[in-house]
């Protein structure tokens, strides 16, 4: 039977092993079998490596509870807590520390709690890989060890659909030719399957025996995180001597396949080096958030001194200090000083634990919204949207610039072959003219095709990576059944190749596989024809062309044939009819196809075996071994002869110029970002609507800047656009269709614009003025970038003066710089892996989602949080703002006014549901609005609610409810009896009574806010209050014999037995709530939003 | 991350999310929207209801009638003024005055009678936890070791004091006295109740006498000590059993704190016995005090009052010109809001924007 075995695999590694002590080494050697090298070559270091222990939990059993409290308390807040709990237990203080004990004790124990699961989790997961059986080669025989056991160096035995253990080398397979399949979709994504070629020397050891004979050594560079980089050199000895020095030449390090070696095990494979955690990411809302802590932690202190002045002032008489009927203890009269920090306690519920409880739990469950939505399902792809980090939900709510990328994003990367140019004869791609050339029969065919033609067509048949695969063996059940006999199709990680070379196959080519080192396709007249497969310079996106070195069967000619980008290859042109094809991809790209550009170069002998000795060269180069092959690929494509170019079509993706659109409606300013050239990019944009045709189109390209110098571009282009905004502000003319700008700019231009200085001071300002520039254009396109200047301009957006909120959104793993460094990252689910999406924050199907995740789910949870947010300072202040006004009306004594239960409970239970809820399910205006009306978004622009102004509005509604509830009281209270018995009520019935109203008017407050009420608000919102009132009876109802007081007890019911607490609870709420509700009503009758019109119009509507 | 391995294609399995109304977050719902027009009538009902709630409360409130007496005696023409120079805590002879007055309106229901102390700090935090609930509830454990919470009023000459703590101790200790003149001249003792002046619940559930239903009261507290300040120890406050002990009202009412430092507190009722005479008849009275309690050293006061009842209290004018005053608020606001509505509502009800 075949053994052939897809792994998958994964890599990993390590990294900062070498902190500047002198055993850092910057390479390591692997003894293969930890065989010795026989004496006298070199000396004999046996390195310690890990064992191969995949270690992801934080904690173990014994650390637990220490670690993790240490981990815990090392947030700002929770130490603040817990430095607030400490002070209630060493002094005297008003309040009792399970006040502050208690909620901190809960919210200590449910992060523990969840978090202890997690471990659990992963130490459940991690046992069960560290457990699970690999096959090891040990003297010959095969022997079955637990996976964590492995060691470096040791020979792994790996069949078919296993997965790998650690990172391998491939030694040999159960294939002839010494080849396996490894798909690497747990490390990357990408589900094609690669091929690894065995070390050449060890490829004919298959036997557990032969294998275990095998004395050699490896040498390669310490673990490191990139994936796609393995240096190394094997040293193979026979008879002690060494035979031959063989450097593996794949990208991938790792191989597989029956034996294998290990070469980096456990925490130091690539895999687990790859998995860091990224750097935090925190929203405006955050921010926002962590000022208004700072605002209230200057009141909470100024409210601390001023009342500790006072206090001192006001008993500076000593009758008032120690009246004979209150004095002090001794241990009372030395412990001076203690005031300040027992006022800082009594007032320190203004900033509440539970808020950052509530907002984490908001964070949390309010994903999962996300990830239920139907309509960002894709039953293509059976898959919905994916939530990495839940910090920004609301961040989405805030996105000023989209920066995204075009293929895998824009356009469905589904590429189909659409025509060639041959020698400046355009031959269509499609089926149905290629049904009217079989006409004639093939002999009219040959007769027309030229000698150029074919060499074209063996080119394209020649030079890729595409696999073929066979269906039959692959994966016979699933996929053979529905045809007779074996098929097979075309996997490749680039679907341009796989398009170009399903085209070639209507055009009468066909490749048919690689076997042996040939690669054999089936020409026009059903022959097979073998070229052996010299040398491949793979695709690199620095040159963006690929080339093939091939000698044929027939002719032994050598050929050398180059696919690339038109850009990288016409200047190594020397002849062909480049005039007439490079007319044709002009063409074709304005027309938004993807353009390729075949050459080719025929190769003497002597010249093949110049190519290979520089190629072998730069290969066995133990250092910058990239930039030699470089060098050399350079000398070695040149002098190319032009055979064509071909034309892709990259179709947009479903619903992609609607989402633009939207995002344009919606205030945001859309970049596209991609290293496809201009025409196609800009034909792309076209299509997609990002620019409209009353878009004038400013061009800052190194075409432009040839003729004139960067300078005099820039200083032209702003002039046009400031002439036009000026224009613009005079007539106040606000429609923002009549002109837009859109402006494009290349890779190389840009990179002249942000070099520092180039001519001393001027250079700022060319960075200032082309952002001046992109300012003003509601469309920006860059063409022709690299990876990391997507990341570049991210960043430099991100750096200009208004500090705008970036989204970028990309499918490929050349977007993943871009995708980290912007402020919302996201991925699509596209057809190139999977690392965009696991570096993203949020992933998402397809391109058309992002208008739902942005104008819904962002909108939503942006005034989810800030109500939140708001909502949570307001209630405290109205909590807490009575208590300091109390303190004028008993001495400055730091006496609460409120029981200790009320302390403990109001932010923990009487008032922490119906927010938490508010925050989940709030839905302002109905998404179905949301979706059709983009131009919303801008109402809540730039963190709109979360801005000083409405702070300070919430903050000094929470003054004037405080003090309306304290005065009421306090009136009410003013030397009478309130009650028909005359009976008098106490200072908790004074507490209770405020509380009451306070429990009411903040809980009415948010139900006002309300503007969706399902059947959970109302359960949550009167159940809460119920709570409330039930709590309170309970509380008073009985006399607790575990409480050292009975202050509370029937103080609740006797106040609910007078009629005039029962009215003025009802007045006092009304008078709380009367303003806001005013200014709700006057604002949206005088200045309403957009948001409030629609509110209106669909209210009305609804009526209707 | 370790989950991962085993993922063998490398998908993340994610099943079709349900299409249940709460997933999709298209639960039914009700959504009002605050505009002028909805807020409008809810205006004008409030107002409407409020100001003759306010009308109400306000009469009531100036129908009750209150006299009160300031019988501190710091004037030199006061009665009281000697008992309020020279006083001393180790006098034995109490020191009494009276002080005569006139009632101008006879009070026709039951009459309460009043103590108000002023600059009285009931409410500062040393004074208010200064009290051990479980000896006042009658265990005899506290009983014989107070709370730390009583210090520095826990412990007197090595024995527990009970009831212990500032609170207790401090406890009002005036004996106020009340006589009408005839117009004839023949002066009247006017029977004071001093029950039902505590809540009910304080007085048979959270005040208990140590020693449970015992009738020796004097047994029960047996190696404890009266309160610094006082002058009898807590068994010998009344002679009714019912009124003794921990379950005496005026100790009652003396240990529920006052919000405040201004405050009253409940001393006596005078029951209404005849129908057909009003309880205080127009005319001469003479207040007795035994003058106890000295104010003078934290520059406080100390009153008699006395006050009819209705069914809101005590005279009160608060409650009722706030109900007026927010009605008459919310009805005028409930007219500029019919004319903010009238003028600009109807703009924004023809939106000029796209979502039609």
């Amino acid at each position: 039977t075949d053994r052939r075995t897809f792994c998958l695999f994964l890599v990993p590694c390590p990294a900062l092993q070498c902190v500047g002590e002198e055993n850092c080494v910057d390479s390591r050697t692997v003894y293969i079998s930890h065989k010795e090298p026989p004496p006298g070559t070199e000396a004999f270091i046996q390195q310690r490596f890990p064992d191969n222990r995949i270690v992801s939990s934080k904690y173990t059993f014994w650390n637990f509870i220490p670690k993790n409290m240490f981990e815990q308390f090392r947030r700002v807040a929770n130490f603040y807590f817990l430095v607030i709990f400490l002070v209630q237990l060493i002094i005297d203080t008003p309040t009792s520390p399970i006040t502050s004990g208690l909620p901190l004790f809960f919210v200590i124990t449910v992060t523990a709690i969840k978090q202890g699961y997690e471990d659990w989790l992963r130490h459940k997961a991690d046992n069960t890989i560290n457990q699970c059986p690999v096959h090891v080669v040990q003297h010959g025989r095969k022997v079955r060890e637990q996976s964590h056991k492995l060691r470096v160096g040791d020979v792994v035995l790996v069949e078919e659909n296993e997965i790998f253990p650690c990172d391998l080398i491939l030694l040999s397979s159960s294939r002839d030719d010494g080849t396996c399949f490894v798909t690497t979709a747990s490390l990357d994504g990408e589900s094609s399957h690669k091929t690894y070629y065995a070390v050449q020397d060890t490829k004919a050891y298959k036997t557990e025996e032969e294998v275990s004979s095998i004395h050699a050594t490896i040498e390669c560079e310490q673990p490191q995180p990139d994936l796609y980089k393995f240096v190394g050199r094997i040293n193979i000895y026979m008879n002690n001597e060494p035979v031959a020095r063989y450097c593996p030449n794949f990208n991938w390090p790792v191989i597989v396949l029956p034996s294998a070696v290990a070469i980096y095990t456990g925490m130091e494979t690539k895999m687990a080096l790859n998995y860091q955690s990224k750097s935090q990411k925190r929203s405006a809302v955050e921010k926002s958030m962590n000022a208004y802590l700072v605002v209230y932690l200057c009141i909470l202190i100024s409210k601390a001194i001023i009342n500790t002045a006072l206090k001192y002032l006001w008993q500076a008489d000593p009758n008032r200090d120690e009246p004979w009927y209150n004095e002090r203890t001794e241990a009372e009269r030395q412990r001076a000083f203690t005031d300040f920090l027992a006022f800082m306690v009594l007032f320190n519920y203004i900033i509440p634990v539970s808020m950052y409880v509530t907002v984490e739990m908001q964070k949390f469950l309010g994903s999962y919204f996300i990830m239920w939505d139907d309509e960002m399902f894709d039953e293509e792809l059976q898959e919905g949207a994916v939530v990495n980090t839940s910090d920004l939900n609301e961040e989405l709510g805030q996105v000023e610039y989209v920066f995204t990328d075009k293929t895998g994003t824009l356009t469905e990367n589904n590429m189909e072959f659409i025509e060639c140019c041959v020698d400046g004869h355009v031959m269509p791609g499609s089926d149905s003219i290629d049904m009217i050339d079989t006409s004639p029969g093939p002999g009219a065919r040959v007769s027309l095709a030229s000698e150029r033609e074919e060499l074209f067509f063996r080119a394209l048949c020649l030079c890729h990576t595409v696999q073929v695969k066979e269906e039959e063996t692959v994966d016979g059940i699933k996929h053979g059944i529905h045809q007779g006999k074996s098929s097979s199709f075309y996997i490749s990680s680039s679907p341009d190749e796989v398009a170009l070379v399903e085209g070639m196959k209507r055009l009468g080519f066909t490749y048919l596989r690689q076997k042996d080192g040939h690669m054999e396709i089936i020409n026009r007249d059903d022959e097979v024809e073998r070229f052996e497969v010299l040398e491949v310079l793979t695709f690199d996106s620095v040159r963006r062309r690929m080339s093939i070195i091939v000698r044929s069967n027939t002719g032994s000619e050598l050929y050398l044939f180059c696919k690339g980008a038109d850009s990288s290859i016409f200047p190594r042109v020397i002849s062909g009819k480049v005039d007439q094809v490079k007319a044709r991809v002009e063409h074709n790209a304005v027309e938004g196809l993807r353009t390729l550009c075949v050459a080719y170069r025929p190769l003497s002998p002597e010249q093949y075996q110049q190519v290979s000795h520089l190629l072998s060269g730069a290969k066995l180069a133990l250092q910058d071994r990239d930039k030699q092959l470089a060098e050399a690929y350079d000398r070695i494509e040149r002098d190319l002869i032009l055979l064509g170019a071909t034309a892709v079509e990259d179709r947009l993706q479903e619903k992609a110029a609607d989402t633009i659109e939207s995002l344009h409606k919606a205030g945001m300013k859309v970049w596209v970002l991609t290293g496809d050239k201009m025409e196609t990019a800009a034909a792309t944009c076209y299509a997609s609507k990002l620019f409209r045709r009353s878009t004038q189109i400013l061009e800052l390209t190194t075409k432009r800047t040839e003729e004139q110098s960067l300078h005099d571009v820039l200083f032209d282009l702003s002039r046009t656009v400031l002439r036009h905004y000026g224009g613009m502000t005079r007539d106040a003319s606000l429609s923002d269709d009549c002109t837009d700008f859109g402006l494009i700019i290349d890779g190389a231009t840009l990179s002249s614009v942000m070099r520092p200085n180039q001519q001393g001071s001027s250079s700022g300002n060319y960075k200032e003025l082309f952002l001046d520039i992109c300012r003003n254009c509601s469309a920006v396109l860059c063409c022709r970038m690299a990876p990391l200047q997507k990341a570049q301009i991210v960043k430099m957006i991100k750096a200009s003066e208004e500090h705008p909120i970036t989204l970028a959104i990309g499918d490929g793993a050349n977007d993943v710089s871009m995708i980290l460094e912007a402020h919302v990252g996201i991925g699509i689910m596209g057809k190139e892996g999977r690392q965009a999406v696991r570096n993203s924050d949020y992933a998402i199907p397809k391109f058309k989602h992002l208008k739902k995740m942005l104008l819904v789910h962002g909108h939503y949870y942006y005034i989810r949080v800030s109500e939140l947010v708001q909502y949570f300072f307001y209630k405290n202040v109205v909590f807490i703002f009575p208590q300091f006004l109390y303190q004028f009306f008993c001495g400055f004594s730091q006496q609460p006014l409120y029981d200790t239960a009320y302390l403990t409970l109001y932010n923990i239970s009487f008032t922490s549901l119906p927010i938490l809820l508010y925050s989940l399910i709030e839905q302002h205006i109905n998404t179905d609005i949301l979706k059709k009306d983009p131009s919303l978004y801008k109402d809540i622009a730039k963190n709109s609610l979360l801005r000083w102004p409405s702070f300070i509005y919430w903050t000094v509604l929470g003054v004037y409810d405080a003090i309306v509830m304290f005065f009421g009281a306090y009136f009410l209270f003013d030397n009478t009896t309130f009650t028909s018995n005359g009976q008098m009520f106490g200072n908790w019935t004074f507490g209770t009574l405020v509380f009451t109203v306070l429990v009411f008017t903040v809980t009415f407050k948010l139900a006002l806010d309300t503007h969706y009420w399902t059947w959970i608000n109302h359960f949550v919102i009167w159940g809460s209050l119920l709570f409330f009132v039930v709590f309170s009876l309970l509380w008073g109802g009985i006399i607790w014999p575990f409480l050292n007081y009975q202050r509370m007890y029937y103080v609740f019911m006797q106040m609910l037995s007078s009629g005039p607490a029962w009215l003025s609870i009802i007045l006092l709420i009304t008078a709380c709530l009367l303003p806001d509700v005013v200014k709700k009503v006057i604002w949206r009758a005088l200045w309403p939003t957009t948001t409030e019109r629609i509110q209106v119009g669909s209210d009305l509507n609804g009526q209707i | 991350m370790a989950s991962s391995y085993k993922d063998e294609d490398g998908h993340i399995s994610v099943k079709k999310p349900e299409n249940t109304a709460f997933k999709q977050q298209r639960l039914p719902a009700w959504q009002p929207v605050l505009t002028a027009g909805t807020v409008l009538p809810a205006f004008f009902i409030i107002g409407l209801i409020f100001i003759p709630i306010g009308i109400g409360l306000y009469v009531t409130s100036n129908n009750i009638k209150e006299f009160e007496i300031d019988y501190t005696g710091l004037d030199p023409s006061s009665p009281c003024f000697n008992c309020s120079q020279n006083f001393s805590w180790n006098s034995t002879k109490p020191c009494t005055c009276s002080i005569p007055f006139y009632l101008e309106q006879p009070y026709e229901s039951n009459v309460f009678m009043y103590y108000g102390l002023s600059n009285f700090y009931q409410n500062h935090r040393r004074y208010v936890k200064s009290r051990d609930d479980s000896q006042l509830n009658g265990n005899e454990e506290s009983l014989r070791k107070p709370s730390k919470e009583c210090e520095p009023y826990a412990r007197h000459d090595n024995r527990p004091i009970a009831p212990c703590g500032a609170i207790a101790n401090s406890m009002f200790n005036d004996t106020l006295e009340l006589f009408y003149s005839d117009p004839n001249g023949t002066k009247t003792q006017i029977p004071l109740t001093a029950t039902g002046i505590a809540w009910w619940t304080d007085k048979h559930v959270k005040f208990r006498n140590p020693g449970g239903n015992n009738d020796n009261l004097t047994a029960a507290f047996q190696g404890t000590t009266k309160p610094i300040n006082w002058r009898r120890p807590a068994y010998e406050l009344d002679s009714d059993p019912e009124n003794n002990g921990f379950i005496n009202e005026d100790f009652i009412v003396w240990m529920r704190t006052a919000a405040l430092p201004t405050f009253r507190k409940l001393y006596r009722i005078i029951q209404r016995r005849n129908t057909m005479v009003p309880t205080l008849p127009r005319g001469n009275y003479t207040l007795e005090v035994v003058y106890n309690y000295p104010v003078r050293s934290f520059d406080g006061r100390k009153r008699m009052i006395f006050s009819t009842i209705s069914w809101m209290g005590g005279k009160n004018p608060f409650l009722g010109i706030a109900y007026i005053t927010v009605g008459s608020v919310c009805f005028l606001l409930g007219v500029i809001l019919l004319f903010i509505h009238h003028k600009y509502d109807n703009r924004n009800n023809n939106p000029d924007i796209s979502s039609n």
